[in-house]
C-alpha cells in the first residue's frame, strides 16, 4: 500500500484499502473557518444532535474577512464564536489567530499520519507533515462534527520524484508551480500526489508547507510527504498527543510515476487566470505591476518574509507599487518582529498587516480595481479572485515578488541584487 | 424525470467565477444565487429559469471549497450539472445538497446551450430532445442516489442516526 492507503486503512480498521474503494473513516482533526463554518453550523443544528462527537478534534478559526470587514462578516463570525464557545472546541480569537493552514501546524493540532478534513480546500497543507488532509464542503464537516466519520473514496497515489539540488531563489513554491502546469489543473483529479526525492529530503518544512498547499491547484485529494528528520524536528515541540509515523510498502503500486531533474529550473510565474499557465521567469516579459502581495496560507511562513526581506532590505518599493505584507499568524509575526524583518519591509516602504486571508480571496486588504496587475505569493489567479473581473493577478514565490515591488515590473531578484 | 434548457460552459469553471468572495459575507441561498456565475456570465441571473440544466467540459467547480457555489446554483433554479467531469469538492457538495450532478462526455460533446434536454436520474439516460440523441452517463455507487434522493447528506444522516 502507499503512504496514503496505510493510513486510510489503519484509520478505518482494515488490513488492506485499494484505490476506487469506498470507506467510512474516523477523523483526527477537523476544521472549519469564519465563512464555511456558518453553513456547517446551520447544517449541524438540522441534525437534531446537540452536541459535537469530541470538542477537542475540531477546531474553527476566523481568518477569512477578520478583523471583521463589514457588518455581514461581523454577523458571521459572531454565529461562529457562539458556537464554538457552546461547544467548548478549539477556537482562536483575532489576537492569537493565524491563517488556519498556518496556525493548526504551528499549535500541534495536526500531526504526521493524521486524517483531517477541513471546510476549506487548502486544509491538504497538512500533507506536508505526512498526514492525510483534504478540503470538503460544510456539510461533510457537519456530519462529521456530529459522527466522528467521514465517507471517502480511496484515492489512486501519483508518485513525483524531484532530482537535483534547487538553484538559488528557486522554492517550493516553483517546484508545485511548475508541476501543475506540467500536469494541468485537473493532472491529478480524484488522486494522491505523493512528493519524493533529493530536492525534497532537502526542503524545509515551510517549503513543504506550501507544496502540499497547492496539491488541490492540480485537483488533487491530497499531497503528501514522509515524515522524516525535518519533520520530526518541527513537531517534537509542538505535540501534545501521539501520533504514529507511516511508510509505504515496497511493493506499493502507484497509477503513475512522474520524475523531474530540478538543478535547472528557474523561479516560475503563473500567468493569468490559471494556476496552469506558468512561465521561467526569463520568458516573462515587460510586466508592469501596481500591487505585490507577500502572505496567505501558501507563502505567509517565516522563512518566506525571510526570503522577502533577503530582497528588500535596503531596497525601496517602487513609487506606482502598493507592497503588502501579510504574516501567517501571530508567531509568525512575532518572529518576524523579533529578527527585524518588519522593520525592513516598514523601511522599504511596504504596509504589514495583522494575519489574515484578507486580499487572497478578494476579501479586504488589497482589493484591485479593474486594469490592475498584481504579483503574489498566493495559490490562485482565478479571473476577479483579488477584486475586479478585469484585473489580473500573477502568482510566485517570495523573492519574485518582492524583488518586483522594487522594480515595478515581474523581475527576477538577480537583476536587483549583486548576487548576495 | 427532469427536462430543461441548457447553458453550457468551458473548461476549469472555477468557484471563483461561480460565487466570488465577495459575496461570502452571507450565506442565505436567495442571496447568493443573485450572483451565481457572475464571474464568468453576468447575463446568467437573467436567462436561467427554474428547471434548467447546466453542461460543462472538464474539472467543473474547481478551486475552493465553498457550499456556497452548488448552493447558488442549486437556488438560481437548475436542476441538474452534466460535465465531462468535476473537481472532487464541488463534486461531493453537489450530491451532499442533493444537487443532481451527472459525468457524462458524449452529452456534453453532443448537446449545444439553448437546446432541450431530458435527464432520468436512476438510470443515468439524457435524451437531446432537439436532436433526439440518446446519452448514458456514469453510474455512481447506490448510496449517493440515495442521499439525492432523501435531498441530501443531513437527510440522509439523520434517518440513520434515529434508526
Ligand atoms: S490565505 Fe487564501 S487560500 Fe489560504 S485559506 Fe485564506 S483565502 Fe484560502
Amino acid at each position: 500500500m502507499t503512504l496514503v492507503e496505510k493510513i486510510l486503512a489503519t484509520h478505518s480498521n482494515m488490513k488492506k484499502v485499494k484505490p476506487g474503494q469506498f470507506i467510512s473513516v474516523p477523523v483526527d482533526m477537523l476544521l472549519a473557518n469564519d465563512i464555511t463554518a456558518p453553513i456547517a453550523i446551520k447544517e449541524f443544528s438540522r441534525l437534531g444532535v446537540e452536541k459535537v462527537f469530541n470538542p477537542e478534534k475540531i477546531v474553527i478559526i476566523p481568518d477569512h474577512f477578520t478583523p471583521n470587514k463589514d457588518i455581514a462578516s461581523a454577523e458571521q463570525a459572531k454565529t461562529v464564536r457562539q458556537f464554538a464557545r457552546l461547544q467548548g472546541v478549539n477556537y482562536f480569537e483575532v489576537g492569537e489567530m493565524g491563517i488556519e493552514h498556518v496556525l493548526l501546524p504551528e499549535k500541534g493540532l495536526v500531526l504526521p499520519g493524521d486524517v483531517v478534513i477541513g471546510a476549506d480546500s487548502h486544509t491538504c497543507t497538512y500533507g506536508a507533515l505526512g498526514a492525510f488532509a483534504t478540503g470538503m464542503g460544510s456539510t461533510d464537516i457537519a456530519v462529521a462534527m456530529a459522527t466522528g466519520n467521514i465517507w471517502m473514496k480511496v484515492p489512486s497515489t501519483i508518485k513525483f520524484i524531484y532530482h537535483g539540488i534547487l538553484p538559488q531563489w528557486v522554492t517550493g513554491k516553483d517546484l508545485i508551480l511548475y508541476t501543475i502546469s506540467d500536469i494541468g489543473v485537473d493532472g491529478a483529479l480524484y488522486s494522491a500526489m505523493e512528493f519524493v526525492g533529493p530536492a525534497i529530503d532537502s526542503l524545509s518544512m515551510d517549503g513543504r508547507f506550501t507544496m502540499a498547499n497547492m496539491a488541490i491547484e492540480a485537483g488533487a485529494k491530497v499531497g503528501i510527504f514522509f515524515a522524516d528528520g525535518n519533520t520530526i524536528d518541527y513537531i517534537k515541540s509542538r505535540a501534545m498527543r501521539p501520533y504514529t509515523i507511516y511508510q509505504p510498502d515496497k511493493d506499493a503500486e502507484y497509477i503513475r510515476t512522474v520524475e523531474y531533474d530540478v538543478s535547472t529550473l528557474e523561479p516560475q510565474v503563473a500567468f493569468p487566470h490559471s494556476p496552469e499557465n506558468t512561465r521561467p521567469i526569463s520568458k516573462v516579459g515587460d510586466i508592469k505591476i501596481d500591487q505585490v502581495l507577500i502572505g496567505s496560507c501558501t507563502n505567509g511562513r517565516l522563512e518566506d518574509l525571510q526570503i522577502a526581506a533577503r530582497v528588500l532590505k535596503g531596497k525601496k518599493v517602487h513609487k506606482d507599487v502598493r507592497c503588502i505584507i501579510i504574516p501567517g499568524s501571530q508567531k509568525v509575526y512575532m518572529d518576524a518582529l523579533k529578527e527585524g524583518l518588519i522593520e525592513v519591509f516598514i523601511e522599504a516602504g511596504s504596509v504589514v498587516s495583522t494575519p489574515t486571508c484578507g486580499p487572497c480571496l478578494g476579501g479586504h486588504m488589497g482589493i484591485l480595481a479593474s486594469g490592475e496587475k498584481c504579483i503574489s505569493t498566493t495559490n490562485r489567479n482565478f479571473i476577479g479572485r483579488m477584486g475586479s473581473a478585469e484585473s489580473e493577478v500573477y502568482l510566485s514565490n517570495p523573492a519574485i515578488s518582492a524583488a518586483s515591488a522594487v522594480a515595478g515590473n515581474i523581475i527576477s531578484p538577480k537583476e536587483i541584487i549583486n548576487n548576495r | 424525470m427532469i427536462k430543461g434548457k441548457v447553458h453550457k460552459y468551458g473548461d476549469n469553471v472555477d468557484t471563483d467565477a461561480i460565487i466570488p468572495a465577495r459575496y461570502l459575507n452571507v450565506s442565505e441561498v436567495a442571496e447568493l444565487a443573485l450572483h451565481c456565475m457572475e464571474g464568468l456570465d453576468s447575463n446568467f441571473v437573467k436567462k436561467v429559469n427554474p428547471g434548467d440544466i447546466m453542461l460543462a467540459e472538464k474539472n467543473f467547480g474547481c478551486g475552493s471549497s465553498r457550499e456556497h457555489a452548488p448552493l447558488a446554483i442549486k437556488a438560481s433554479g437548475i436542476s441538474c450539472i452534466i460535465a465531462k467531469s468535476f473537481a472532487r469538492i464541488f463534486f461531493r457538495n453537489a450530491i451532499n445538497i442533493g444537487l443532481p450532478i451527472l459525468e457524462c462526455t458524449e452529452a456534453v460533446d453532443n448537446v449545444r446551450s439553448g437546446q432541450t434536454i431530458a435527464v432520468e436520474l436512476s438510470s443515468g439516460k439524457i435524451m437531446n430532445m432537439d436532436s433526439g440523441k440518446e446519452f448514458t452517463a456514469q453510474a455512481y455507487p447506490q448510496f449517493m442516489y440515495e442521499i439525492i434522493a432523501e435531498g441530501g447528506l443531513i437527510e440522509y444522516t439523520k434517518k440513520r442516526l434515529e434508526r
